[in-house]
């Protein structure tokens, strides 16, 4: 019976927090569009019977027939990838150099890297806009140096994306790497070394395998939500960025089309349990290794 | 004696509190009101005004239809108005709690009854036309003293916005505002609803889009009244702020506004009161409020556009009423063309076409 409860709660928090909703959504993607309130038809009023009969799968072949939908999937893909790239390459000497600090150091860099969450993740992107822009801080900077003469166009490009996205995901990279890092016996790297590898043979031999698991967390923590960002592109994107988010709201917002708009999210979704179920076998994995 | 009066007292206080508890909630445009004005209300009316704001028709229709917006007045623009009706978002106003009503103005009433065609559902707040705002300086240095600031070749022409992009211009982020004036520049009628027509603004756009730095509906205030910009597609008042900003910063921009000479798009922004507003009463009072000529002429002072309300323009200081760019001579006004709303179909036609002129896919 202990059991039995101990498994209930996972699967319930499942149901109510993710396929409750996503069975909502599912079923407006078989609705069609309606000028009323809710806009769209056939609804709950109309009898289960009916609605079951007038349901169909007409806005799942429409994005089939409209090239910009996996444009935009693909678009979004490869921003997604790249950031987490990027992110990697970033967060990872970030996690390395906590994990090497003096013990005394460690509590005060993690504040560090936790802190920028005190502040609404929509205030920091706006900073943002007041850093990237034409007249922004980076350009005055960079033009005070002497670097450049004329201002960059950073902000409304796809740079600007990138970097919102990197810097908004970061601490999701470096916390999982360190927590890898941090576990890991330096008697092992002397051991390498003492074997004959050199400092950098000993790093990709022995550290970087050990913290795969880090890393490989970092990596779906932060491709997961970037592949579905609407916030980051459309303050810093500009009319050229397409991204999967961008479109979901226009489906909503300019066209008002729900049915189509939750038929784009039911792919989105689906595209996204690839990441998310490897993410989980990766880390059941992990848990059981450690047992 | 002594603790009846205590007990009325005590009551008194109570039934104060619960008048205070009252509350109205507003759901307007973005710098859209002189906010001393919502002081004034509940100074007046003792009622709680919760006083929200959004940038886009689109952002107020989804929250409509979704249902349950909770708000008692929103202020949706014209051809969106007229859809909202359809879909049975809104109900019909009590005139007789609106006594300010007949401070209304007739031209505008008429105006206003291609999309409420009873005059049951909206009353005006506000009016204007959407064109050109120029960073008047900048343009002239880019393309020379007689740059056409007044009219629409400054934006469809090609060879003007090539130049154009290297000090900054910005679209509204609205195909509705957009698709009819590039139709009325090619010489079609804007208010077509004719998808092959329509589709004729296409190539107008593609080849003019990459020179457009953004397509937003309300930052290209701030841009064009810090110099940022130079150009801005946008609406009369909110353009006309940033002239004001500009003056007041004395940062050297002088801003223009005029509606383009081959035809400008005159909106109605008015307020109407979703069919499942919590406090139609307060709504009602927050309505008749903002039709007293001193409230309407304050307003119209404050955000620089011209508004419904006949009695207020006794009231309206000399820059307001005495600009044409706020409240067109005749002859503009006979030139100002107003659009209907896209049925579904088209709409989706038109919100694709759009994403396509963006983003280049």
């Amino acid at each position: 019976m202990r059991r039995f409860a101990l498994i209930a709660v996972p699967y319930l928090w499942l149901l109510f927090l993710f396929l409750v909703p996503f069975l909502i959504v599912f079923k407006i993607s078989l609705s069609d569009l309606a000028l009323a309130i809710p806009p769209y038809a056939p609804t709950f009023k109309d009898g289960i019977a009916e609605m079951l009969r007038q349901f169909d799968f007409e806005n799942f072949v429409f994005l089939t027939v409209d090239d910009l939908y996996w444009k935009a999937y693909l678009s979004s893909l490869q921003i997604a990838f790249f950031s987490t790239l990027i992110t990697l390459m970033v967060g990872y000497p970030m996690a390395y150099g906590m994990a090497r600090a003096p013990e005394e150091w460690r509590a005060t860099l993690m504040m560090l890297v936790i802190l920028p969450f005190w502040t609404s993740f929509l205030i920091r992107v706006y900073a943002w806009i007041g850093i990237l822009s034409n007249d922004g801080f980076l350009n005055q900077l960079l033009m005070w140096i002497g670097l450049i003469n004329e201002p960059l166009t950073i902000l409304n490009t796809n740079i600007a994306v990138y970097i919102g996205i990197v810097y908004t995901y970061l601490p999701f990279m470096i916390l999982p790497i360190y927590a890898a890092l941090d576990r890991l016996d330096e008697s092992l790297n002397e051991a390498a070394e003492d074997l004959g590898c050199s400092r950098m043979q000993a790093f990709w031999l022995v550290t970087i395998p050990l913290s795969k698991n880090g890393i490989i967390a970092g990596c779906f923590l932060v491709f997961i939500p970037a592949l579905g960002e609407f916030v980051i592109p459309s303050l810093l994107g500009g009319s050229g960025t397409l991204m999967i988010g961008k479109i979901l709201f226009e489906e909503f917002f300019n066209n008002r089309d729900w049915p189509v708009a939750s038929a784009v999210a039911v792919v989105l979704l689906l595209i996204l349990i690839i990441p998310i179920v490897l993410f989980q076998r990766n880390q059941q994995r992990q848990a059981e290794a450690e047992q | 004696m002594k603790f009846t009066i205590m007990g009325s007292i005590a009551a008194s206080t109570l039934l104060a509190s619960m008048a205070m508890a009252e509350e109205v909630r507003v759901y307007n445009w973005s710098d859209y009101i002189d906010e001393s004005l919502l002081q004034k209300f509940e100074d007046e009316t003792g009622i709680d005004l919760v006083y929200d704001v959004f940038d886009s028709n689109e952002v107020l229709e989804t929250k409509l239809l979704a249902g349950g917006s909770g708000y008692d007045v929103v202020v949706p623009s014209g051809t969106f108005l007229q859809r909202q009706i359809t879909a049975g978002a809104f109900q019909k106003l009590d005139k007789t709690k609106l006594p300010n009503i007949e401070n209304q103005w007739d031209v505008i009433e008429d105006r206003l009854k291609k999309y409420d065609p009873e005059g049951e559902y909206a009353v005006n707040y506000m009016w204007g036309t959407t064109g050109l705002g120029v960073n008047v300086n900048k343009v002239k240095e880019v393309l020379g003293d007689d740059a056409p600031i007044d009219s629409l070749a400054l934006i469809f022409d090609p060879a003007n916005m090539e130049k154009l992009a290297s000090c900054g211009v910005y679209f509204l982020d609205a195909p509705v505002e957009i698709i009819p004036a590039a139709l009325a520049y090619l010489g079609e009628n804007p208010d077509s609803q004719d998808a092959e027509v329509i589709e004729q603004a296409e190539p107008l756009l593609t080849a003019i889009a990459p020179h457009v730095q953004k397509f937003h509906s309300s930052e290209y205030i701030n841009a064009l009244a810090n110099g940022s910009i130079c150009v801005a597609f946008g609406w009369s008042g909110d353009i006309l702020q940033a002239r004001d900003r500009a003056a007041e910063a004395d940062n050297g921009v002088e801003i223009a506004y005029n509606a383009p000479t081959e035809g400008a798009l005159m909106w109605f922004d008015s307020f109407a009161m979703p069919v499942d507003a919590p406090n139609p009463e307060a709504g009602l009072k927050f309505i008749n409020f903002m039709m007293d000529a001193q409230n309407a002429a304050a307003a119209s002072n404050y955000v620089y556009y011209a508004n419904g309300n006949f009695a207020s323009q006794a009231l309206l200081a000399e820059d307001v009423i005495g600009d044409p760019a706020i409240y067109p001579t005749e002859k503009t006004l006979k030139n100002l063309y107003t659009t209907s709303p896209y049925d579904p179909k088209l709409q989706r036609v038109v919100t694709r076409m759009w994403t396509k002129i963006k983003s280049g896919t």
